[in-house]
């Protein structure tokens, strides 16, 4: 099977499954086989969308801007593969596992910021990354990709997981799809997008590069 | 005044250049992180080996990670404290409402008696009233004052809900323990969680013992001078000869709770088993 992981991902046996690891310190508990910690794509929209062959732009020892960070469950195996990574979530009590986290890392940097506000970290994080990722889980997630697509490199990706249930609980995952991609559509260039089931109900993996 | 123009360390001509954390006043580092701002990013680590604060890239990455270890854990540190002050004023709202529905909801009964052979007492009878439909000027007034105790009623409610959801948040240990809503009493009645993580254990047991509220609560409560914990099952549910000692642990344990949640936030499960264990030693073999 061919495929392209990112230097720095791969697939690795646990429990006798073939299944995706990146190599750093243990952060929650996972499973863990010579230093290689089990990234479980149920418990990661971006695993998911790797492990669903999204081509997420990511080659490894890329520079990585990641919106909602919570206590730093994916970010920590971002952190791993890719360069510096900067870890934006905006509630306190998951910034002080974050922390945590980044204690035992070298480039990741955790910022307390709303991602909804790029002007209080802009004077922070560096232009032109690579990519950005983007798993809130809020009202208005197509906006907060607008916001923050500032930061991309012309050939970047935005790399957002978009959960349906966060816009209006009551419509159609289907329509609020719909209109989540309409609203990215002026700034950027949708070019893949997925459903995470059965890794993850009601959510859209969206891959899309800057206009 | 020219002396603004001093603070770029490079000399290169200030003004032009956008400012990233690492330039600007004597402040450290991890305040510029959180205070700074800028319209659009730049290529700071670049910029920062230019200007002379980092000796190459990878000293620069270094200084980063340092100031935004510092600031991420000093802002979450601030934004938690400022969050059970929150808490503080919603369970004391909750408390002005619940005492205001009930006294309003007196009122009505007694209006009500004055017209109805079937009227009874409480925020429930006043909620019923509240949804008939007025046939005279007089029960206008009176269904349109059940419907304020309902109003107020339904607004203690939801701010219950709020504080069960939000005390396991702000201290998820003391939540665990006493229950969301008694945990966000205490916090309350020392006026935050900082203040109550300050507190022995002797002062925990009796606060709220000669607060109103308690007043309030003294229907279920006889024994005002065990404080708010009286309330809780593992007090009150202790037969009276042994009331002292299981509020005497159950403070203790509260009283490291609270300061688990202040200094580290971890949740530990085993504070909970250890007050259970004691709780079955003291009330010992009543059970059976
Ligand atoms: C689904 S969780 C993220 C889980 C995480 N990405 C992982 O896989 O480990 C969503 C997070 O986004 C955060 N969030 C929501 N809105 C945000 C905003 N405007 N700015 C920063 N973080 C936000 C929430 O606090 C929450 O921690």
């Amino acid at each position: 099977m061919s495929e392209d992981l990112p230097t720095g991902v791969e697939r690795r046996s646990f429990d006798g499954e073939s299944r995706l690891a990146t190599r750093g310190e243990p952060v929650y508990g996972e499973p863990t086989d010579e230093g290689w910690r089990l990234w479980d794509a149920g418990r990661s929209k971006l695993g998911a969308m790797v492990e669903l062959g999204m081509d997420a732009g990511l080659a490894g020892g890329d520079t990585v801007l990641y919106l909602g960070a919570a206590s730093g469950t994916t970010v920590s195996h971002v952190a791993d593969f890719a360069a510096p990574t900067y870890a934006v979530e905006f509630a306190p009590r998951p910034v002080r596992d974050l922390v945590g986290v980044a204690e035992d890392r070298r480039n990741l940097f955790p910022l307390l910021k709303d991602a909804r506000k790029p002007e209080t970290y802009a004077h922070v994080v560096e232009s032109d990354v690579d990519v950005v990722v983007q798993d809130v889980a809020t009202r208005g997630q197509a906006r907060v990709a607008v916001e923050n697509a500032r930061f991309l490199a012309d050939d970047g990706r935005l790399v957002a997981a978009i959960k349906a249930r966060s816009e209006d609980v009551t419509r159609e995952p289907a329509a609020v799809f719909e209109d989540a991609l309409a609203a990215l559509e002026p700034t950027y260039e949708v070019v893949a997008t997925e459903r995470l089931e059965p890794y993850h109900e009601d959510h859209l993996g969206v891959v899309a590069r800057p206009r | 005044m020219t002396d603004d123009t001093d603070r770029d360390p490079g000399g290169s001509g200030a003004g032009a250049a956008p400012n990233g954390w690492f330039e600007g006043d004597a402040a450290g580092g991890a305040d510029r992180i959180r205070e700074g701002r800028a319209d659009a990013p730049a290529d700071w680590p670049a910029l920062a080996v230019e200007s002379g604060f980092a000796d190459d890239e990878s000293d620069y990455y270094a200084r980063l990670r340092e100031a935004t270890i510092g600031a991420a854990r000093e802002a979450a540190a601030e934004r938690e404290r400022a969050d059970d002050q929150q808490l503080v004023h919603a369970v004391r709202a909750m408390d002005d409402l619940d005492q205001r529905a009930n006294e309003l909801a007196e009122r009505v009964a007694e209006w009500a008696g004055s017209r109805y052979p079937d009227a009874a007492t409480g925020v429930d009878y006043a909620r019923e009233l509240a949804g008939r439909d007025p046939d005279s000027t007089v029960d206008e007034r009176l269904v349109s004052l059940a419907q304020r105790v309902a109003g107020l009623a339904d607004e203690a409610d939801e701010l219950r809900a709020f504080v069960e959801r939000e005390t396991p948040e702000v201290a998820p240990n003391l939540a665990a323990m006493a229950g969301p809503v008694l945990a966000a009493r205490l916090i309350s009645l020392a006026g935050g969680l900082d203040a109550l993580a300050k507190k022995p254990a002797g002062t925990v047991q009796v606060l709220g013992a000669e607060d109103s509220l308690f007043a309030h609560l003294r229907g279920h409560a006889p024994s005002p001078k065990h404080g708010v914990i009286f309330t809780h099952e593992y007090v009150r549910g202790t037969r009276p000869g042994k009331r002292g000692s299981a509020a005497r642990a159950l403070a203790g344990k509260l009283t490291i709770a609270a300061r688990v949640d202040r200094y580290s936030g971890e949740r530990k499960p085993e504070l909970d088993a250890e007050l259970d264990e004691r709780i079955a030693q003291i009330r010992g073999g009543e059970a059976e």
